[in-house]
């Protein structure tokens, strides 16, 4: 590359990035003025945080959206892992023409969209006296083709030597998977982890449909009701997001590198 | 019993739980969707209806603009996503390239957040009083403040924005992976052998990310026609509907007014029809040979 082109490649970049990160850094600068200054076009952090989380709490129960989304997506995550890794590594080291039959089904059901099977979910749901608790929210997308898919493509490189030693060595099945699976893949772990995770925090349709108690409310949903209000306090509404925000930021700069060799596992 | 067939057991047993699970939260309510768009009524009182359901939807009003609604948006915002996710993704995957870390972290960045708190920060932006208008009135472009979310067209391109904001950079990181399993010798051959760069991005990078390139449209295309949170949080769906999406307009059917759970599942079904013959399109697409 000349001199020239290598600039104009940095510039795009540098474009580009700024653009992805400015609304982000204007979530947070917002959540620290006040709203007047917001609408002023101030960009600069200011020092009204502490008085913006005061009205933030006085308006709304941001303990209990927080304490439920937490409750939700850890709960959600854990199980997702352990049921959809499984069925990954079942499909593959033990793979015949009937489960591989049982795997196409599966995958089929990648496009039925969520809209398709919302109403028949909630009468369901409501029927047996799931609303408005972490079994609800769990339970639509606690077994996801995607996910059982990834196991499945990161089993395929798991060595069936070792499955083979294991068994000679006195293990059954199950504890091959437990002790010799999971160990040896936890980035594929790590990156099911976190997109389970923000998938399930984000969640906000399925909530809207069946948390209608206020003590289930979530992070997006307190969000969502906030910007309800009449008048628009910038700063209380960008403190708010900024709050359904940094969970997943934190999930996501932890583990963004593995993230990346999920997808690559995944897609391959 | 054998060992062999011990095993195999075992391997249905590992399979189980998550496949029941599809079948009893995927595959059953769907069944249950189809049947109940056929009937009629209000609430929980509900009568054969035959076609009834799919013959007012292609009456209603609302209905059709959020069907049209959702096809601007795929038109428009997937292919200049994917197009801008593909250069950037053979941008950073210069071997050269300084910070290539950082930039990459940057452009991922707005995918760590929420789809409702994207839409509420857009929908600050771009609100009157919002920054947006802000500047262009301190810049002198506009006299006073534009109602960007109160104008069809306006209101629609604020949603597309959003969107390429939000999902550019996820789509760049499948390009940059798929671009991992490029050899970069090919590149340093076809250079020698006195290739543009833009020559090698249309003979190399395009024909051999083909696969992920499908795999993105099927996501993109399949998300695109179940937006919700966007419609929902940025522009209520309006100015008079003009933004509303199929699915904003299914659950505004079903749960914000009298709920109409037979007709809401006609119109579910329709995206359904349109998810699949999407895909299968696109599937035959992709896989041409040439």
């Amino acid at each position: 590359m000349t001199k020239g082109k290598k600039a104009v490649v940095y510039i795009v970049l540098t474009i580009v990035s700024l653009i992805s990160v400015f609304p982000l850094y204007w979530m947070v600068s917002a959540a620290t003025n006040k709203s007047i200054d917001v609408m002023r076009g101030k960009l600069l952090p200011g020092g009204e945080l502490m008085n913006n989380v005061h009205s933030l709490f006085a308006q709304c129960n941001v303990g209990t959206a927080m304490t439920n989304s937490f409750k939700y997506a850890l709960i959600l995550t854990v199980l997702s892992l352990v049921i959809c890794s499984l069925a990954g590594y079942g499909f593959e080291i033990y793979h015949d023409r009937g489960k591989d039959a049982v795997m196409s089904v599966i995958l089929l059901a990648m496009m039925v969209p969520f809209a398709a099977t919302m109403i028949p979910l909630y009468q369901a749901f409501s029927k047996i006296g799931l609303l408005n608790c972490t079994a609800g929210f769990i339970l639509p997308t606690l077994s996801t083709p995607f996910l059982i898919m990834m196991f499945r493509q990161s089993a395929r490189s798991f060595p069936h030597d070792i499955i083979e030693a294991a068994r000679m060595d006195g293990l059954n099945e199950l504890q091959i998977f437990f002790r010799m699976f999971i160990p040896t893949m936890k980035s594929t772990y790590a990156a099911a982890m976190t997109i389970t995770f923000m998938n399930a925090w984000n969640n906000y349709l399925w909530p809207k449909v069946i948390m209608t108690d206020k003590t289930s409310i979530t992070m997006p949903m307190l969000v969502a009701n906030l910007k309800e209000g009449y008048v628009t306090d910038y700063g209380v509404l960008m403190l708010a997001v900024l709050l359904c925000t940094i969970p997943t930021a934190i999930v996501f700069f932890v583990l963004q590198k593995s993230f990346a060799e999920g997808i690559t596992g995944a897609v391959k | 019993m054998t060992l062999s067939r011990k095993q195999n057991l075992s391997g249905w047993a590992f399979l189980a739980p998550a496949t029941l699970l599809i079948v009893l939260t995927s595959f059953y309510p769907m069944f249950r969707a189809l049947i109940l768009s056929f009937q009629r009524g209000k609430g929980n009182a509900l009568t054969w209806g035959g076609l009834y359901n799919y013959t007012r939807m292609f009456k209603d009003a609302i209905f059709l603009q959020s069907v049209k609604n959702c096809f601007f948006y795929l038109i428009i915002q997937v292919p200049i996503m994917l197009v801008l996710a593909l250069i950037l993704a053979s941008l950073l995957n210069n071997k050269d390239l300084k910070l290539k870390g950082l930039f990459r972290t940057a452009i991922f960045l707005p995918c760590a957040t929420s789809l409702v708190s994207y839409a509420t920060i857009f929908r600050s932006l771009f609100a009157v009083d919002g920054l947006v208008n802000v500047l262009l009135v301190k810049f002198g472009i506009l006299e006073s403040g534009y109602n960007f979310l109160n104008h069809e067209l306006s209101a629609k391109i604020v949603i597309i924005l959003a969107l390429i904001w939000r999902w550019t950079g996820y789509n760049m990181v499948f390009y940059l992976s798929g671009l991992q399993n490029i050899e970069y010798s090919v590149y340093e051959a076809a250079k020698i052998d006195g290739a543009s760069p833009w020559q090698s991005f249309w003979k190399i990078t395009v024909p051999l990310l083909k696969p992920t390139i499908l795999l993105t449209a099927i996501m993109s295309t399949n998300g695109t026609l179940q937006l919700f949170d966007e419609s929902v949080n940025l522009t209520s769906g309006g100015p008079a509907n003009a933004t509303i999406t199929m699915s904003h307009y299914i659950y505004n059917t079903s749960f914000k007014y009298v709920s109409n759970f037979g007709y809401a599942a006609a119109m579910s079904f329709f995206i359904l029809i349109l998810v699949a013959i999407l895909a299968f399109v696109q599937m035959k697409v992709g896989d041409k040979r040439d």
